[in-house]
């Protein structure tokens, strides 16, 4: 006979101790938080010396290579001699913590501007894209991705399935710059309805956000698919189904909260990358942005503002990880996260 | 290779990665000398008949330009994938030969850079090398790393746990030597599979990058490039986008079906057959007034599957007030999926049916869907093996029992959660209170399936089933959910079914003994009766079997010869006979279940 008697799990007083883990307040004294936060500060500071090397890993002298082969030699040891380049390294690297941590990015070399009004003009125009597009991927994908479950339960509906996961499937293969590149042509230049690029109001909004969210929304809702599926298949379903339930509450109440973990996790790297895949939606739509400025500043060689706003934009995917992974070890009693 | 062709996404796939290889060699062969022919009497032109897609500025042909640099960007995405696949297997599979705080410290680095995208990366090496393929190369390279790291360390983290690996390493095999000879191989599918999707990335991310000036510069071209200089002119001349545009994409989608559909035909599980439902089962004996008085009475129920696999075949039961009838079976005899028929729980693409199927003297075919649904959710309340399953996680307990009231009693939730907390003590949870503001994984086992029992008291119930509730507990929890079943039926009055494969558990507490086997009922008789009276051959092998203080508890059936047979393979007759010492030549004919002596029924032709 197959069905032999499985031990249980644990004591009275394992379960306790597990218990008391599982909590906020338990998380805490367990170290989650506070190894969550040393990891995130370590992460931190090698991305500042990452990106302080970066201007010392560049072949030759910078400033030559920024200046071009006509400077004068005078502009150029000025220039040099500005940025301090001739001190020793170590003073150099301090002195770049120091002037990052008190806000102080330097200069472009171009236009003379401080890297630090640069990122404040921009960084908000880029944030509040990516944003929004994440809340909108959610709040499309979570439910598509439901509702295909629901249909698709135990193979029923083939044709769903095949239709789901096949459109799904291409829509996430699709990059970001091909959407916004199909939908200006479209929706700006041929039907005229939108604002082809620049950023003038909300209706200049839509065009970024849909190019931005197409891939990410069919990427969750195949993961809100597959977590619905294993979920329905549980007891605690088949026992919400046996005291008949209304729909409605067997998978808004019972389903979705045990779903949202993993689509959650993958939402939070969804938006790291959404940040950066906003580089390049806001170069089809000249987006006001830092995605903008970075392209233009690498092309130029104006390396402090290359380096100020790869800081920026390294710090925004530190802060992203760290709070989907607090987030997520508070909104999961029974997270792996806290392992780690 | 079939696999690969079964399904429309799988086609796609192939034929879109075929399709782009064979442009990969042989579009250069083909059209390099026309992407390279400047035309200074047709610069910068839209689609024409000449020019499908237009022309560039030095009047070269666009579409053979598109067909010629497909080479340049498969081959770079190759090289990046093959720099971030070597050295993320590398970084991934360090920690295993590395001393114990080093390898903590490469799984957290990996840990903290999965998380990066790409194209910063990219870019970060693209200002240090300079504008140019070579930069985004490697940057895309060094980005794919921390993924093939993870996906190594995962596997190989899931094989050294497996009994060779271990047994290995007690032989004294060196670290190294696991490493390559044991984890390694056996992670090469997965990560060779990773790999179709990696390339897949790689391409867009260099075509990304190149498509922002950063990437593959002129006189070279790759399908990023030609985007660029086409999106300058999108207003003017649309078509010259298109090209790269639609290039790109389709080697997107291409690769990433594939890569998709490999790893599905990796991890595929038999799938069943999709044929018509199971044979049908005769219709035996007068099926006779409804039992007025009976809290259930089923007559010939019968589930099928498709695939002519029919796990309960005719089954009839009936149960009285108050009455607590043991159902008993090997795993597979069907009890379990009896339970969900009647509880309306079989899961498509299970069929059921019965000639008679009647709850507390309504017939539930005819009943209209919301009386159903409220006579089904409190008047019968289950109870599953797995209390740490059969609770939901996220949800505190006392809502989970309130929803009963505020869904099919139109209490408010107060009044829900009051008698819910009323309910918990009732089942003898202590500090029933706080217990109902706790999560499921704040109680114990032996607690949470009470809590689980308090779940079927929150409505009227006149029938409680309970499918192997007592299974997965401790020994000495079981005792304590076993008394409090039967207090529960003793003062509410309701009836249990208590479905068991454990036939102690059942004699000590069941009134009635309904024996299956093989998705029929073979016997059924009062429980004094059992040790004694015993007609069905199976079920006296059952009581033989029964274990005493030195038997094996997790085996108890370990002695009857032979195996019962599947669902998809039951003969026409006596489906024991294979196994029965008394078989004869009568017993490939179906025996019906008919009285033997007062309240025992048995289906067997030798029972005399």
């Amino acid at each position: 006979m197959a069905e032999s008697l499985r031990p249980s799990a644990a004591g009275p007083s394992a379960e306790g101790g597990r218990a008391a883990r599982r909590t906020l307040a338990g998380r805490v004294r367990n170290g989650f938080v506070l190894r969550r936060v040393v990891r995130f500060v370590v992460s931190l500071a090698v991305l500042l010396v990452a990106s302080f090397a970066m201007m010392h890993l560049i072949p030759g002298d910078p400033v030559r290579a920024s200046l071009g082969p006509a400077a004068p030699v005078e502009l150029v040891a000025a220039r040099r001699a500005a940025l301090g380049l001739d001190e020793p390294i170590l003073s150099q690297l301090l002195s770049y913590v120091r002037n990052v941590l008190s806000g102080d990015f330097g200069t472009s070399f171009l236009s003379g501007e401080p890297v630090r009004e640069i990122i404040a003009s921009r960084l908000p125009n880029t944030l509040g894209l990516a944003l929004i597009a994440t809340v909108v991927a959610l709040l499309v994908a979570v439910p598509l991705g439901m509702w295909a479950a629901i249909r698709t339960e135990n193979g029923r509906n083939r044709g769903t399935e095949v239709t789901f996961t096949s459109a799904t499937g291409a829509a996430v293969a699709v990059p970001e710059f091909l959407y916004s590149i199909a939908l200006v042509t479209v929706f700006a230049i041929g039907l005229r309805w939108f604002p082809p690029a620049g950023k003038a109001g909300p209706v200049s909004y839509i065009l970024p956000i849909l190019s931005l969210s197409i891939s990410p929304t069919a990427m969750i809702a195949r993961i809100s698919r597959v977590e619905t599926l294993r979920e329905l298949g549980s007891d605690y379903v088949r026992l919400a189904r046996a005291k008949r339930l209304p729909a409605a509450r067997l998978y808004f109440r019972h389903v979705l909260p045990n779903t949202l973990t993993a689509t959650l996790t993958v939402g939070g790297l969804l938006l790291t990358a959404l940040i950066a895949g906003s580089v390049l939606v806001e170069y089809v739509f000249a987006w006001p942005g830092l995605g903008l400025r970075i392209v233009e500043s690498i092309t130029q060689k104006d390396y402090p503002v290359a380096q100020g706003v790869i800081l920026v934009y390294g710090a925004i995917v530190l802060v992203v990880n760290l709070l989907v992974d607090l987030l997520l070890g508070v909104l999961d009693p029974t997270s792996k996260l806290k392992e780690t | 290779m079939r696999h690969l062709l079964r399904t429309p996404a799988g086609i796609a796939g192939t034929l879109l990665v075929a399709l782009m290889v064979i442009l990969a060699i042989a579009g250069p062969l083909i059209w390099g000398a026309e992407a390279e022919r400047i035309d200074s009497a047709a610069i910068l032109q839209g689609a024409s008949a000449a020019h499908p897609l237009g022309t560039d500025n030095l009047g070269r042909d666009i579409l053979a330009r598109v067909l010629v640099g497909g080479r340049l960007s498969l081959g770079l995405a190759l090289i990046a994938t093959l720099i971030g696949a070597v050295a993320g297997v590398l970084l991934g599979a360090l920690p295993s030969v590395l001393p114990r705080r080093a390898a903590r410290l490469v799984t957290g680095t990996v840990n903290a850079l999965v998380a990066f995208p790409g194209l910063l990366l990219a870019m970060f090496t693209a200002v240090i090398a300079g504008l140019g393929a070579r930069g985004a190369v490697l940057g895309i390279g060094a980005a794919l790393a921390p993924g093939f790291a993870r996906l190594t360390q995962t596997l190989a983290a899931s094989v050294a746990g497996a009994d060779y690996v271990s047994v290995a390493r007690m032989l004294g095999v060196s670290r190294w030597r696991v490493l390559t000879r044991h984890v390694l191989p056996n992670i090469a599918e997965p990560l060779i599979l990773n790999l179709t999707q990696a390339l897949g990335g790689a391409l867009i991310a260099l075509a990304g990058m190149s498509f922002l000036g950063l990437g593959v510069q002129p006189p070279s071209f790759d399908w990023g490039r030609l985007l660029f200089d086409g999106f300058g002119r999108i207003y003017a001349t649309p078509a010259v986008a298109l090209g790269p545009a639609a290039a790109i994409a389709l080697a997107g989608i291409g690769f990433n079906l594939l890569g998709d559909v490999l790893a599905r035909a990796a991890s595929r599980r038999a799938t069943p057959p999709g044929e018509a439902a199971g044979r049908p089962v005769p219709e035996v004996g007068e099926l006779g007034e409804p039992d007025q008085d009976a809290v259930l009475e089923v007559r010939d129920l019968t589930v099928a599957f498709p695939g002519g696999v029919t796990p309960v075949r005719g089954l009839s039961l009936t149960v009285a007030p108050g009455e607590i009838v043991g159902l008993v079976g090997e795993s597979g005899s069907g009890k379990s999926l009896t339970a969900s028929a009647i509880g309306g729980l079989v899961p498509y693409p299970g069929e059921v049916s019965a000639r008679r199927l009647r709850l507390c003297g309504a017939d539930l075919d005819e009943l209209p869907e919301q009386e159903r649904r409220k006579l089904l959710g409190t008047s019968l309340a289950m109870v599953f093996q797995d209390p740490m399953a059969s609770l939901n996680p996220a949800l505190r307990i006392g809502g989970q029992l309130a929803e009963v009231a505020t869904v099919h009693q139109g209490a408010s939730r107060t009044e829900a959660f009051a008698r819910a907390v009323d309910r918990l003590e009732h089942v003898r949870i202590p500090e029933p209170a706080a217990r109902a503001r706790q999560h499921p994984h704040e109680l114990s086992g032996g607690m949470r399936q009470r809590a689980v029992i308090a779940m079927g008291l929150m409505g009227e119930p006149r029938l409680i089933i309970a499918d192997e509730p007592t299974t997965a507990l401790d020994v000495t929890v079981q005792r304590e959910i076993l008394r409090l079943l039967r207090e529960v039926t003793d003062e509410t009055g309701a009836a249990t079914l208590f479905i068991s494969h454990d036939i102690a558990v059942i004699g000590e507490l069941c009134h009635r003994v309904v024996v299956m086997y093989a998705g029929r009922v073979v016997e059924e008789l009062p429980v004094e009766g059992l040790a004694s009276d015993a007609a069905h051959p199976y079920t006296r092998a059952l009581v033989a079997s029964l274990p005493d203080m030195e038997t094996d508890r997790s085996r108890p059936l370990a002695s009857i010869p032979g195996r019962q047979p599947s669902p998809a393979e039951v003969p026409d007759g006596c489906a024991f006979a294979d196994r029965c010492e008394l078989a004869s030549a009568k017993c490939a004919e179906l025996p019906p279940l008919i009285p033997y002596r007062a309240g025992h029924r048995v289906a067997c032709w030798e029972a005399k």
